[in-house]
């Protein structure tokens, strides 16, 4: 359905889109607009209301207040089916493809042609050729449509989804970070399926952090900052300075506490780390009574990094030094040399949700005999100390607030007595409050503790970086560039840093 | 069944009370003893109209006590292997083969004593192999255990070429027996003593060990369990050899009431042991259950078997009645998950 952009209505139009969960306003006022024939980029940090945009544009989300239109026509999913019927295809960074079918039974997933009668009998020959016709009209009939998609590499798998939107006639694509699991070569391939899909007329919402990327392919942009649309225009014009202001906005609240810190001895030496498939590169050390911060795009390695130090993942080169500790080591030995991890997932992997606050605080430290009586004054000391909000020592942790489970998980690691804190996204999906006391917290452990901790910490909200950190060092695409105290960073330079990568190779 | 707040009791007791009822035994196991107790209820007053006899007696909560004995011992094995996220098929097999070790022992002319062992043994064996297997291999534990049940029933039968093995008189046949008049003050047979004895090892362990902890842990959420370094591989290893050997003890009762080695006895019987520890309150997904939930899952089973017999009902009533209990139990328990 590429016939038609002679209309003078846009493709796709939202104006005052707004979506509340709950307390947070995760949308706040979101005008976009993309006609046909056109690649429109959508920029934002991390949490600036992205992925709330694409929820409602698919139909998984109903926006409270606000109007879209399709061509014209109001358009309202009440669910995904509704928005694929519509045409509008979301491809999404995980991709949504059955890994056990051939690309062909892929590309036509939902859609099969049928020969009639009661069996229903699937026309193999015509799914082939419609699914080549797909493949051919993107240029990559090199992917065959018999071969199993679980085999194809990712890069290939992508393109496969891409032609599945394009083979049910969308009018609307989105594109939701499409190179940032895809290696440079592959990259260029699909700025190249981008630009031809433009020509064809199609309506293109390419979101990414890569702001470099934005420039090179896209003919207008929008800016999302907390849920608002900030800015946006002709890309031709836009410079990446005003792009990188627009991204960021505001300025660092008051809302760090800072002691009186002092750099004490190496505790953690890091060179040259690299993992599978990332980091690629990572070198820096952490020493006692500082707080390292470490800044990146979601997707970037800083995660992997982390997991690998704590002994989570394979270190496939370079060297770690933990005190006068080197070589291969287990997360169970980590613990016992006084390096853990708190991990940024607490439902998948920080907390056993279904077990007690006392279990969860003692799990990496249990005596071979566990003693109730022993244990729960124990709990009930850490949870005044940390001001946990919980009925006791024995409730289930899930049934606490995320801030409380958060504080219980940090508290697992100053329970097992750890001088290095690996802390991945600290104050990720807490309320104010609570982040405001784990800020606190954080402080307290390299200030107050004697002898003073290290902390190593992971974020991707940058006012909390630069809030927290005595030095910052960005991510970019698995190389870790060089730390640099805090005092030097602004939020700009981190951004920039973060979506271009260092001019400076590590120190 | 929910607390009585009205009751303006004196305080010694209202303390106990409020003591109870804030254990988290108790609680937990309320919904499973309350079906235990209903079961009952309902067949007494159905025993007692249509028959006049009485299901309550002293010698039948005996006999069903005894009935319930060899189930509830492999349950007490597969509590904790279902509490660490797994699952046992191989527990038939295993207690058919450690019957026909016994008895081959036996037969070869080892004392009692020894015999037994060699079963405990053989259970311990098995249950190193599902364990060896899913640790190493990392298949999961439904397959490799559906794999190990065929092996070990097929060593069973080859080891017994196939046919029943008669074993000479001894002890150990009185394990599960009625008891006679002259140890009348033993008030259970030794069986039953020891399903007591080990049903209080086991939820010790479970509640009051680093192990039994770490089972928890593994069951709940493996990746948080892994974070705070335990060792995930040599925790589950424990967890099927401790399954292997209650299913070994759960032979040596089965070979006790029978008497003989039957290397295709107690087939399918590793449903009735999963459903048992299901029923009281164990979760396939791991991370829960308990000891009592078990015991008082594979009772609920055995009363409900009792009952319908004693109504005379055949046996195809029997399997539609449990089977629907087991649904039933399960589908409440998630009801009142999902309220709480």
């Amino acid at each position: 359905m590429a016939e038609g952009v002679t209309t003078l209505a846009p493709r796709l139009e939202m104006r005052g889109v707004r979506k509340r969960f709950g307390a947070t306003q995760a949308l706040g006022g979101v005008d976009l607009s993309v006609s046909a024939g056109e690649v429109h980029a959508l920029l934002g940090q991390n949490g600036a209301g992205k992925s709330t945009l694409m929820k409602v544009l698919s139909g998984a989300e109903r926006p409270d207040a606000g109007e879209m239109k399709l061509d014209g026509a109001p358009y309202a999913p009440s669910d995904p089916q509704a928005a694929r019927r519509a045409g509008v295809a979301m491809i999404y960074q995980e991709l949504s493809l059955a890994p056990h079918l051939t690309v062909a039974e892929n590309i036509l997933l939902g859609v099969e042609p049928a020969r009639g009668g009661p069996l229903g009998l699937l026309d193999r020959a015509t799914m082939r050729d419609r699914a080549a016709r797909a493949l051919a009209e993107l240029q990559h009939p090199g992917i065959r449509t018999s071969t199993v998609v679980g085999t194809l590499p990712i890069a290939a798998q992508q393109i496969v989804e891409i032609a599945r939107a394009v083979a049910v006639g969308c009018r609307v694509l989105v594109l939701d970070e499409p190179t940032s699991s895809l290696a440079r070569a592959d990259a260029e391939a699909m700025f190249a399926l981008v630009s031809r899909l433009r020509a064809q007329g199609h309506a293109i919402v390419y979101i990414t952090h890569f702001i470099e990327e934005a420039k090179r392919l896209a003919d207008r942009f929008t800016v999302l900052r907390d849920g608002q649309t900030v800015g946006g225009g002709p890309m031709a014009t836009a410079t990446v300075p005003e792009i990188v202001d627009l991204m960021v906005g505001r300025r660092v609240e008051q809302l760090y506490p800072r002691g009186a810190r002092t750099r004490g001895e190496a505790l953690l030496e890091v060179t040259d780390l690299a993992g599978a498939p990332k980091p690629t590169r990572a070198s820096f050390t952490l020493h006692r009574g500082e707080v390292l911060g470490i800044a990146g795009l979601v997707g970037a390695g800083r995660t992997e990094l982390l997991r690998a130090l704590a002994g989570l993942d394979p270190v496939v080169a370079g060297r770690v030094k933990l005190g006068t500790v080197t070589g291969p080591t287990t997360p169970g030995a980590r613990w016992a040399q006084g390096m853990a991890l708190v991990s940024e997932d607490r439902k998948g992997e920080g907390l056993a949700l279904g077990l007690s606050v006392a279990d969860n605080l003692t799990l990496s430290k249990l005596p071979a005999i566990v003693r109730p009586r022993e244990r729960r004054p124990l709990t009930e000391r850490w949870i005044k100390r940390l001001g946990v909000r919980c009925q006791g020592p024995d409730q289930p942790i899930g049934e606490l607030s995320g801030g409380n489970q958060q504080k219980i998980a940090i508290a697992r690691l100053l329970h097992h007595g750890v001088d290095v804190l690996l802390l991945d996204e600290p104050t990720r999906g807490i309320d104010v409050a609570s982040k405001a006391q784990i800020y606190d917290l954080i402080d307290g452990l390299v200030t107050r503790e004697a002898p003073p901790k290290a902390v190593l910490m992971v974020s991707s909200y940058l006012p909390e970086l630069l809030g927290v950190c005595d030095r910052i060092a960005v991510m970019c695409r698995g190389r870790l560039g060089p730390a640099r105290p805090a005092s030097e960073w602004t939020e700009a330079a981190l951004v920039h840093e973060a979506a271009l990568g260092s001019d400076s190779e590590a120190a | 069944m929910s607390a009585q707040p009205t009751a303006a009791a004196p305080a010694p007791t209202a303390g106990l009370a409020r003591r109870l009822w804030a254990s988290p035994v108790l609680r937990k196991n309320l919904g499973a003893a309350a079906g235990l107790f209903a079961v009952f209820i309902l067949f007494t007053i159905l025993l007692a109209i249509t028959r006049g006899l009485s299901f309550a007696d002293p010698d039948n909560l005996e006999t069903i006590l005894r009935q319930t004995t060899i189930v509830a011992l492999a349950a007490l094995g597969a509590t904790i292997v279902i509490v660490s996220g797994g699952i046992d098929l191989s527990v038939g097999a295993i207690i058919a083969l450690c019957t026909v070790v016994i008895a081959a022992l036996l037969r070869a002319g080892a004392p009692p004593a020894l015999a037994a062992l060699g079963g405990l043994a053989a259970g311990l064996a098995c249950g190193a192999l599902n364990g060896l297997l899913v640790t190493r291999l990392r298949v999961v534990p439904f397959i490799v255990t559906l794999g190990t049940m065929l092996l070990v029933r097929g060593v069973a039968k080859g080891l017994a070429h196939d046919q029943k093995i008669d074993a000479p008189q001894s002890w150990l046949n009185e394990l599960l027996s009625r008891l006679p008049a002259s140890r009348a003050w033993l008030l259970f047979p030794p069986g039953v003593w020891l399903l007591f004895l080990l049903a209080f090892a086991v939820g010790g362990l479970l509640v009051y060990t680093r192990l039994g902890r770490h089972v928890f842990a593994v069951g709940s959420n493996e990746q948080a369990a892994r974070l705070c370094g335990i060792p995930v591989a040599r925790v589950k290893l424990a967890v099927y050899i401790l399954g292997g050997f209650f299913a070994g003890a759960a032979g040596l009762m089965q070979f006790s009431r029978l008497t003989v080695g039957d290397p295709t006895g107690a087939n399918g019987l590793e449903l009735n042991v999963i459903a048992a520890v299901v029923i009281g309150g164990g979760s396939l997904s791991g991370g829960e259950g308990s000891v009592a939930g078990a015991l008082i899952g594979a009772l609920i089973m055995q009363t409900l078997q009792s009952g319908c017999s004693q109504m005379g009902w055949p046996n195809w009533v029997q399997e539609i009645v449990t089977g629907a209990i087991i649904v039933a139990a399960v589908a409440l328990d998630r009801f009142r998950h999902r309220s709480s």
